[in-house]
């Protein structure tokens, strides 16, 4: 806000003061020749926006219809996919359970909608009996990492099954020993995004032991945004990267 | 006759919003100047390359080496108007006996100021003579006058470069210490690992301080420059380790358990720092010996990144993500009177200038979806909370720090497309470039 530009130095301060209303006009302006006073502001109405999947849940390799409608708006882009149509449709075939985010910008404004796709990975594999699996092997196949939202660390309703699997597999396999890793997405600051590392990672630990789990077996670390488990730069890799991961000790 | 006396007082109700608002726009510029000095004419100042006493060709590499080093530190102190060498007379004086005061006051140099001297390398050794003349004051021109005499070594003739512009700067600069002998530490990858390395303040002298092999980050220099405190990840976890300039090697510091990252120097050399150890991320203060643990925060965080005030040491500003988006907050030293700074976006990285009034930190004002922005460097009036933006369009910047002067800010960049260490005035000008190979990340300057 050019409103919050202009209040700048102490020394100015006093005058900047006595032209607070007048300094609401300079939101328009804002460079050093003055500009004709500014007409009243158009009635830009805000733009709407909604995006669908569908189907929402596919098997890893199947393909899913987007579909999304805006209006008002003149600027339309997907996350991943990136400008769009105004309205349409597009078949993905995400690897990985994706959250699809859509922006429209319009004069009145910016709207965003988002539609999550949950991926089955392939062959779910046949639970924990193989006799010839090793522990190792077993906690690999059935631990499921924990998936959170952007700068968030509270373990979202759709990772509560994962957690919650993660949790009986776990107290079923006493002796394994686990250190859950909290990771970050590549966008913000070092040190900040090892504290919510630290954050999730915690997070998971806590609502395992909540599930029962003895707290000695779990360790916690963050790798912040140190380790990425991928390197893209857009909300499908984020979202990959965004997540408590579950490492194997003994 | 309201009817036609309305437009009249409408016209002049415009005139005036028009003039208030030249008047606002003018003062809403982005830019702003810091330090001491502000108000005063920059000194014009003319420093002729430094006359050789031989003509040794060993000599002639260290004369290099000097006058381009002299310039440089001159032209980075910010405070003088250095005149362009091409307006220089043809007669270099390496003696005060050979300075023309009338080619030097009188345009083209016309200038107030004139570092001149020379320079003689025999038998190993390298001898500096340097002067400061005021040449507009014939009479009794001599500001300042110098000899320096080391082992002839490039190294040697680098540092005698600093001393000499530091006097100069100290003399024409408001009586505050020059910075050329400072030193950066920052963090490198360029061996493939996150080591913490060391630099000279020009960027020159590149130097590896830890081989750890793991992952460190955040170094800061404790307030003296004999110990560098950092965080790395060792076998119990995210730790606090400690460094020693005058051992050359590490020393132990306590293990605190959890993740404990991002430490901070007071200047009565106090370490503030992030520790889980009790849950979540909170701030912690410890002794130089890393005894006396306190606990100054005491909710769900994260929270990090704590920076004392430099010159109180009374207060300690840190990055909180209490009410989701990390923001700048400041508190008493003892954890009280927690006060909340940013008020949008995503504010981090917050360092205290050297004079205790102002915070530099990273902000990207307008975060959230359909807000690509950036991440931009700022710089805040703790006391009314009123900030300027000191980059403007120029990608992510993060992890701003003083210089001991005050008139500079050290900052990592990813404008030139990796992440680098840049610098740049107080004021946001006078930008420039000083890592280029590998990545390299959160600079710490020396506090003098």
């Amino acid at each position: 806000m050019k409103q919050e530009a202009a209040i700048k130095m102490t020394r100015r301060s006093t005058l900047i003061f006595a032209l607070g209303t007048i300094m609401f006009l300079a939101a328009c302006g804002g460079k050093k020749v003055a500009p004709p006073p500014p007409p009243p502001p158009p009635t830009a109405t805000a733009p709407t926006a909604s995006l669908s999947a569908s189907p929402n849940t596919v098997d890893k390799g199947q393909s899913t219809t987007l579909t999304w409608q805006t209006t008002n708006a003149t600027d339309v882009s997907i996350d991943g996919i990136g400008a769009v149509e105004t309205s349409g449709t597009r078949p993905v075939t995400p690897s990985d359970s994706t959250t699809y985010h859509l922006i429209a910008k319009g004069p009145g404004g910016t709207q965003d909608a988002t539609a999550r796709v949950t991926v089955n990975s392939a062959a779910e594999p046949s639970l924990s009996t193989a006799s010839n699996a090793t522990e190792e092997q077993l906690f690999s196949q059935n631990v499921k990492d924990i998936y959170f939202d952007y700068d968030k660390y509270d373990v979202r309703a759709d990772q509560q099954g994962s957690l919650l699997g993660d949790a009986q597999f776990l107290q079923q396999h006493a002796n394994i020993h686990i250190t859950v890793e909290g990771y970050c997405d590549e966008r913000g600051s070092t040190e900040y995004n090892l504290a919510l590392g630290a954050s999730r990672a915690d997070a998971v630990k806590n609502a395992l032991i909540q599930a029962g789990v003895h707290g000695d077996r779990i360790k916690s670390i963050s790798y912040g945004k140190e380790k990425p488990f991928c390197t893209e730069a857009n909300e499908s890799c984020w979202q990959q990267n965004r997540r408590g991961h579950f490492f194997y000790e003994k | 006759m309201s009817n036609s006396a309305r437009p009249l007082r409408h016209r002049a109700l415009i005139a005036a919003a028009l003039l208030l608002l030249w008047t606002a726009t003018s003062f809403a510029q982005d830019w702003i100047r810091t330090g001491t000095g502000l108000g005063v004419e920059r000194v014009r100042l003319a420093a002729s390359d430094f006359a050789p006493s031989t003509s040794d060709a060993k000599n002639a590499d260290l004369l290099k080496t000097f006058n381009d080093v002299l310039w440089n530190d001159l032209d980075n102190a910010g405070i003088f108007d250095l005149v362009s060498k091409s307006f220089y007379p043809l007669q270099v004086p390496g003696q005060p006996s050979e300075v023309n005061f009338l080619a030097w006051n009188s345009p083209p140099p016309n200038t107030s100021m004139l570092a001149f001297g020379n320079l003689n390398a025999a038998a190993g050794k390298v001898t500096v003579q340097g002067w400061l003349y005021d040449v507009k004051n014939e009479k009794s021109p001599q500001v300042l006058g110098k000899q320096y005499t080391d082992n002839a070594t490039t190294d040697a003739v680098r540092v005698i470069a600093h001393r000499f512009a530091d006097e100069i700067i100290f003399r024409l600069g408001g009586g505050v210490p020059g910075i050329a002998e400072s030193k950066i530490y920052f963090v490198s990858e360029r061996t493939g690992h996150k080591e913490i390395w060391a630099m000279d303040y020009d960027g020159a002298n590149q130097q590896q301080v830890t081989h750890l092999g793991s992952i460190s980050l955040s170094p800061r220099i404790s307030p003296d420059g004999s110990r560098l405190a950092f965080s790395s990840i060792t076998k119990s976890g995210w730790e606090i380790m400690m460094y020693s300039f005058d051992l050359n090697r590490m020393v132990s510091f306590p293990r605190f358990g959890g993740m404990n990252l991002s430490p901070s120097w007071s200047p009565d050399s106090k370490i503030a720092f992030s520790s889980s150890r009790n849950g979540y991320p909170n701030i912690f203060a410890v002794d130089a010996s890393g005894g006396n643990s306190r606990r100054l925060t005491n909710d769900q965080g994260p929270d990090v990144s704590p920076t004392w005030n430099r010159k109180t040491g009374s207060q300690i500003a840190f990055v909180s993500g209490r009410t989701g988006l990390p923001q700048v907050y400041t508190m008493e030293a003892d954890g009280t009177n927690l006060q909340r700074l940013t008020d949008q976006g995503y504010a981090v990285s917050p360092n205290w200038s050297p004079n205790g009034q102002f915070l530099t930190f990273s902000w990207m004002r307008k975060y959230g979806p359909g807000e690509p922005g950036s991440n931009d460097l700022y710089l805040m009036d703790v006391a009314s909370k009123q900030w300027v933006q000191l980059t403007h369009d120029s990608g992510r910047n993060d992890f701003p720090c003083w210089s001991p002067d005050g008139r500079h800010i050290i900052f990592q960049s990813h404008r030139s497309g990796t992440d680098q260490i840049w610098t740049m005035l107080a004021d946001g000008t006078n930008v420039k470039q000083l890592t280029f190979k590998g990545s390299n990340t959160q600079p710490n300057w020396s506090w003098k």
